[in-house]
C-alpha cells in the first residue's frame, strides 16, 4: 500500500528535488548567521539556497515556503520576513524560549521512470510537478516498459539554541533519512570529535555515503572535503578540523521499498556551525 | 682583412641559420588526473605564456563552449590567476585558442608553441596552467624558461598535485 496522502502533498516540493538534482547534485543549505544565542530572547536571519559552492547563492534560491521552524517546546513557529531573491531566500526567527530549534524542509515522494512505445523516456510525477489529482496508478502505463519506480526522501536543515542546549526537537520523525545527533549540533568545537547517527525510516542507515564540507569555500583551492560512511549502526564521526560552518551531506540507497517502488532513496543535508576551542 | 672578415661573417651567418634550423618542433602535454569522486566535471583550464612583466600570450583556455547562450563563461572567472592576468578583457571563443573542456587523460595543446615561442623577445617566461572544477579544487602550476630556448634542457615539466598530472614540454619525435 503506498502512503497516498504523502505522495499528494510531496508532488511540490519533489519538483524541487528533481530541480536540484537535474544536472548533478547540486546542493541545498538553510544557513543561520549564527547557531548559538544568548539572551531572553533574540534574532537568528537565515539564507536558504542551492548552490554548489558553500555557503555561496549562485545557482537557484531555495523557496521558504516549505521550510518549518519548530521551537524547543515543539511548537511550530512564523518565519518572518521571508523573501526569495534571484540566488536565495532569506527569513528571521525570533527565538524567545530557551533550548534548541529545528528549521528543516522535508518531503518524500514516489517516481517512476519508464519508456514508452516509441522508446523515449518518460518520467513521473513530470519536472514541472504533476497534474492535480493524478496519482501513480493513473499517471504510470500498467505494463511500462523499463519501469524503474522509487520511493525518494529528502531532508534539509539546521539548528539554532537560545541560551540551554535541548534535545526535545533533536528527535526523528522516523520518516526519511535523518540525522540523529549524539553530540549537539549546537556544541560544536574545532578539534574535536561529533557523533552522530543517520535513520532511514527509523532504523539505521547502513553504508550511508556522508560528504562534510566547510564553508567559505571560495577562499581556498583545496575543499578539503572529508568523506565517510556510516556503520552497521548507522554512525558515523567528524573530527571537525577548523571552526566554521559546515555543510553534512549524507546519501543512502536500498531495495527495501513498499511496492511499487523498487528501490528507496534517502538525502540528507544540513549546515552546522563549528566555534573555535 | 676585409675579405676574411667577409668570409667569417659569411660563415656565422650560415651556422646562425642551421642553429635555427636545428630548433625542434615543441610539443606540449597536459595531463589531467582521473579522480575517484562522486560527482565529476571535466575541469576548466587555461594556459598561458607569462613574461618578467607579467605579460600574457595565450596559449589555451578549455571550458564548456558547448554550453547554450554562452553560458560556460559564467564559470571562466574562476579559473582566478587567469582571468585577473589575462581573461577579464577578452572576448571569446579566441580562434585556435579556447577549445572544449577536456577529461582526465593526456592532451596535446594544439596551439603550435614552436612558433608562439619564437616570436617571443629574449628573456624569463613561465608557462602556466591553471585548472578548476566544478564541486571540486583548483590548481596552479608553471613551467618557468629562458627564450631563446636551450632545447638541450628539453623536456621542461612540472607535476601538479590535485587537479593537474604532469605537464610536459618537449621536442617533437
Amino acid at each position: 500500500m503506498l502512503p497516498i496522502k504523502l505522495i499528494k502533498t510531496a508532488v511540490l516540493p519533489l519538483a524541487l528535488i528533481l530541480v536540484t538534482s537535474q544536472a548533478n547534485a547540486h546542493r541545498a543549505w538553510i544557513k543561520p548567521s549564527e547557531s548559538v544565542l544568548s539572551g531572553e530572547e533574540n534574532y537568528v536571519t537565515f539564507d536558504a539556497a542551492v548552490s554548489n559552492t558553500l555557503f555561496l547563492p549562485e545557482h537557484v534560491a531555495y523557496p521558504t515556503k516549505s521550510i518549518e521552524a519548530t521551537g524547543p517546546d515543539g511548537k511550530k513557529l512564523e518565519l518572518e520576513n521571508a523573501a526569495t531573491g534571484k540566488y536565495r531566500s532569506t527569513f528571521d526567527l525570533k527565538l524567545t524560549q530557551s533550548g534548541t530549534y529545528r528549521i528543516s524542509s522535508a518531503s518524500a515522494g514516489i517516481r517512476a521512470m519508464w519508456r514508452d512505445d516509441e522508446g523515449n523516456r518518460k518520467m513521473w510525477p513530470p519536472r514541472r510537478g504533476g497534474t492535480k489529482g493524478e496519482t501513480f496508478e493513473t499517471a504510470v502505463p500498467k505494463n511500462a516498459k523499463d519501469l524503474n519506480v522509487s520511493f525518494s526522501s529528502r531532508r534539509v536543515e539546521t539548528f539554532v539554541t537560545l541560551g540551554e542546549l535541548s534535545k526535545e526537537t533533536l528527535k526523528p520523525t522516523n520518516q526519511g533519512l535523518e540525522l540523529v545527533p549524539v553530540t549537539h549540533p549546537n556544541d560544536l568545537y574545532a578539534t574535536e570529535t561529533a557523533e552522530f547517527i543517520m535513520l532511514i525510516d527509523g532504523s539505521p542507515a547502513v553504508d550511508a555515503e556522508v560528504e562534510v564540507n566547510r564553508g567559505a569555500m571560495r577562499y581556498r583551492n583545496d575543499p578539503e572535503t572529508i568523506n565517510v560512511k556510516t556503520d552497521e549502526k548507522g554512525k558515523f564521526t567528524v573530527t571537525w578540523p577548523k571552526a566554521g560552518m559546515y555543510f553534512i551531506e549524507v546519501s543512502y540507497q536500498d531495495d527495501k521499498a513498499k511496492a511499487p517502488a523498487t528501490s528507496r532513496r534517502g538525502g540528507y543535508s544540513g549546515v552546522f556551525e563549528v566555534l573555535p576551542l | 682583412m676585409n675579405k676574411l672578415i667577409k668570409f667569417l661573417s659569411a660563415v656565422l651567418c650560415v651556422i646562425a641559420t642551421s642553429t635555427a634550423n636545428a630548433q625542434p618542433n615543441l610539443k606540449l602535454e597536459v595531463a589531467l588526473p582521473s579522480l575517484q569522486v562522486a560527482e565529476y566535471h571535466k575541469p576548466y583550464v587555461a594556459i598561458w605564456l607569462e613574461d618578467s612583466k607579467r605579460q600574457v600570450t595565450q596559449i589555451a583556455v578549455w571550458y564548456d563552449v558547448e554550453m547554450k547562450n554562452a553560458k560556460g563563461e559564467e564559470w571562466l572567472a574562476d579559473l582566478r590567476q587567469w582571468w585577473r592576468r589575462a581573461g577579464r578583457n577578452l572576448s571569446l571563443p579566441i580562434d585556435g585558442v579556447t577549445g572544449a573542456s577536456k577529461g582526465p587523460g593526456m592532451h596535446t595543446v594544439s596551439t603550435d608553441l614552436t612558433d608562439l615561442l619564437a616570436k617571443m623577445p629574449a628573456g624569463k617566461y613561465k608557462i602556466r596552467i591553471e585548472a578548476v572544477r566544478e564541486v571540486g579544487g583548483r590548481e596552479l602550476v608553471n613551467i618557468p624558461l629562458t627564450l631563446p630556448l636551450d632545447t638541450t634542457k628539453l623536456p621542461l615539466s612540472v607535476e601538479g598535485r590535485s587537479e593537474l598530472g604532469l605537464i610536459r614540454l618537449s621536442a617533437k619525435q
